[in-house]
């Protein structure tokens, strides 16, 4: 008898294991969709408006106008080739400033000396606005690549190395004595206990590095190209073609998360050791 | 055979024009195998004579030897157990325990996979630091220590942030390996119950300026009870002691 009811008590159990399971799953499919809810309403207000011929489609095109201009781009191979140049443009800004910022924030967060002298000229540097350096820019380089790269690169530097420096200096002193008492030598030091430990704040400035150099680069491509997503929008507003503003837009929006996404990914997985509150 | 050797230390903290006596004139031999507890006030130097011990602060005057050299500064040669486990939090377990040494190596490894076994942690090898409680995290720091051979083992309240039963385990799990690896301990507690519990000689230091008080040896056969007459008797000399000190804020927060 007892064991009976231990037995169908065992199996009520696992029927609401799996019901918690499947409610659980439905929460998360309701959580995405919650997220849909808003942008959804808003596109079918937008599409029914400009059907009504409430709004002038020079000013707003509807939704449908915006994907068939962005079909029609792609099958022309434009939006492609412009794509192209824009991301060769950002990556390659990117990777230098980006790279620069990583090691000058290295340099200056183990040595102290290094620190006094570079640290209060490149604070400096930062607070002048990527905007205001652009005409000396093309003045020296021209309106060729090199100022385009060299723009991006300014702008992807600096988050990556303050958060560089403020990473290494946030090293656990207690961890140090830890690294003395185990007899790790100063490349040992380095590579496994401050690196690692900065880690989490390299990564932050990498995101933050990577959103800045798609905004430099609406700014390189605005100032003046003949390629490029930032050129095929200002090229479309001279002829008052919206919808493809629109697409350029949307286009950027697109791949600024993506980027950011693909950066949260190695977060994950390269900091699964924390331990911090997660909301 | 002394392992370890003290001769007329004494340190002195400058702050501004205030110079304070934290140690003075200590003299203490520790022989091969030995477990030594060292017990006393909050502020007696303690700690501070431990660190010294270590290598990790060598301002002082007067000498330490251990095996016959000067002690320099920190190495492995002496091992150190921190009150935290102090483990590197994006390290699994066993590369914690390898920390510097390639795990790729065989015989790493096989060290490793010993000690793990020893410090009982078997299964969580890949865990991370976070997912482990305290008990567990200060075993996987002693292993890591104890990876390095280390002459002497040195601990600096080990237990203290840990609660009454994972206290005693781990007392438990410190004499086992004591008894297997033969390492010589040195073992600073405020807990007089676990130096008496765990020590061939308990050192009774006094505060201000940290001198040592008296030595008591503990004739007691391993393993000990807590619960025996001559437990008890041991525990009143030692409490005697304190009362010649006159430290009774000691005895008070140890709740007797």
């Amino acid at each position: 008898m007892s064991n009976q009811s231990a037995i169908s008590l065992d199996k009520v159990n696992s029927s609401k294991k799996r019901v918690l399971k499947s409610k659980r799953d439905l929460g998360k499919v309701t959580i995405m969709l919650k997220g849909f809810i808003f942008p959804i309403v808003i596109l079918v207000i937008w599409e029914l408006t400009g059907a009504w011929g409430l709004i002038s489609p020079t000013l707003l095109p509807r939704p449908s106008a915006i994907l068939t201009t962005f079909i029609d781009l792609v099958l022309t191979g434009n939006l492609i080739e412009h794509f192209k140049i824009s991301l060769w443009r950002a990556l390659g800004g990117f990777i230098l400033g980006g790279t620069l910022g990583l090691l000058v924030g290295v340099a200056v967060g183990f040595k102290k000396n290094i620190e006094q002298t570079v640290d209060p000229t490149i604070q400096m540097l930062r607070t002048v606005p990527t905007l205001a350096v652009i005409p000396l820019f093309i003045l020296w380089f021209g309106f060729g690549e090199v100022s385009k790269i060299l723009l991006i690169a300014k702008g992807a530097f600096f988050p990556l190395y303050v958060n560089t420096f403020l990473g290494i200096r946030s090293v656990d002193s207690k961890l140090f004595d830890v690294a003395k008492v185990l007899e790790f030598n100063r490349w040992q030091l380095i590579t496994r206990l401050i690196l690692p430990s900065a880690l989490p704040n390299i990564l932050l400035g990498l995101r933050l590095s990577i959103g800045v150099a798609w905004l430099a680069l609406v700014a390189a491509e605005l100032m003046g190209s003949s390629e490029g997503i930032g050129y095929l929008i200002m090229d479309a507003r001279q002829f008052s073609q919206t919808s493809i503003v629109f697409v350029g837009i949307i286009i950027f929006a697109v791949f600024g998360k993506v980027s950011d996404s693909i950066v949260k990914v190695f977060e994950k997985r390269l900091l699964k050791w924390q331990d911090n509150f997660k909301g | 055979m002394t392992l370890l050797e003290i001769n007329q230390l004494n340190k002195t903290f400058v702050k501004g024009r205030d110079v304070t006596h934290v140690l003075n004139n200590i003299d203490l031999h520790v022989k091969n195998g030995e477990f030594i507890t060292i017990i006393g006030p909050s502020g007696c130097g303690k700690s501070t004579l431990l660190k010294a011990m270590a290598g990790l602060d060598i301002e002082y005057s007067g000498e330490i030897k251990l095996d016959g050299e000067r002690v320099t500064g920190a190495s492995i040669r002496q091992g150190v157990i921190f009150q935290e486990p102090r483990l590197f939090p994006w390290l699994t377990v066993e590369r914690n325990i390898a920390a510097s040494l390639p795990l790729t190596n065989s015989e790493v490894k096989q060290n490793v996979d010993k000690l793990i076994k020893l410090v009982r942690l078997e299964g969580f090898e890949k865990a991370y630091p976070k997912e482990l409680s305290g008990g567990m995290a200060q075993r996987v720091s002693i292993a890591r220590a104890l990876l390095r051979k280390p002459k002497i083992l040195l601990l600096d309240e080990p237990f203290g942030a840990l609660d009454a039963f994972t206290r005693s385990h781990m007392q438990d799990a410190l004499l086992d390996i004591w008894k297997e690896e033969k390492t010589s301990m040195v073992f600073v507690t405020h807990d007089i119950d676990e130096a008496i519990y765990l020590g061939n000689k308990v050192i009774i230091m006094s505060a201000r300026p940290g001198t040592i008080q008296n030595i008591i040896n503990i004739d007691l056969p391993f393993p000990r009870k807590k619960s025996t007459k001559s437990f008890q008797e041991f525990r009143q000399l030692v409490l005697r002691e304190f009362e010649k000190v006159e430290e009774l804020e000691l005895i008070d927060s140890a709740g007797i």
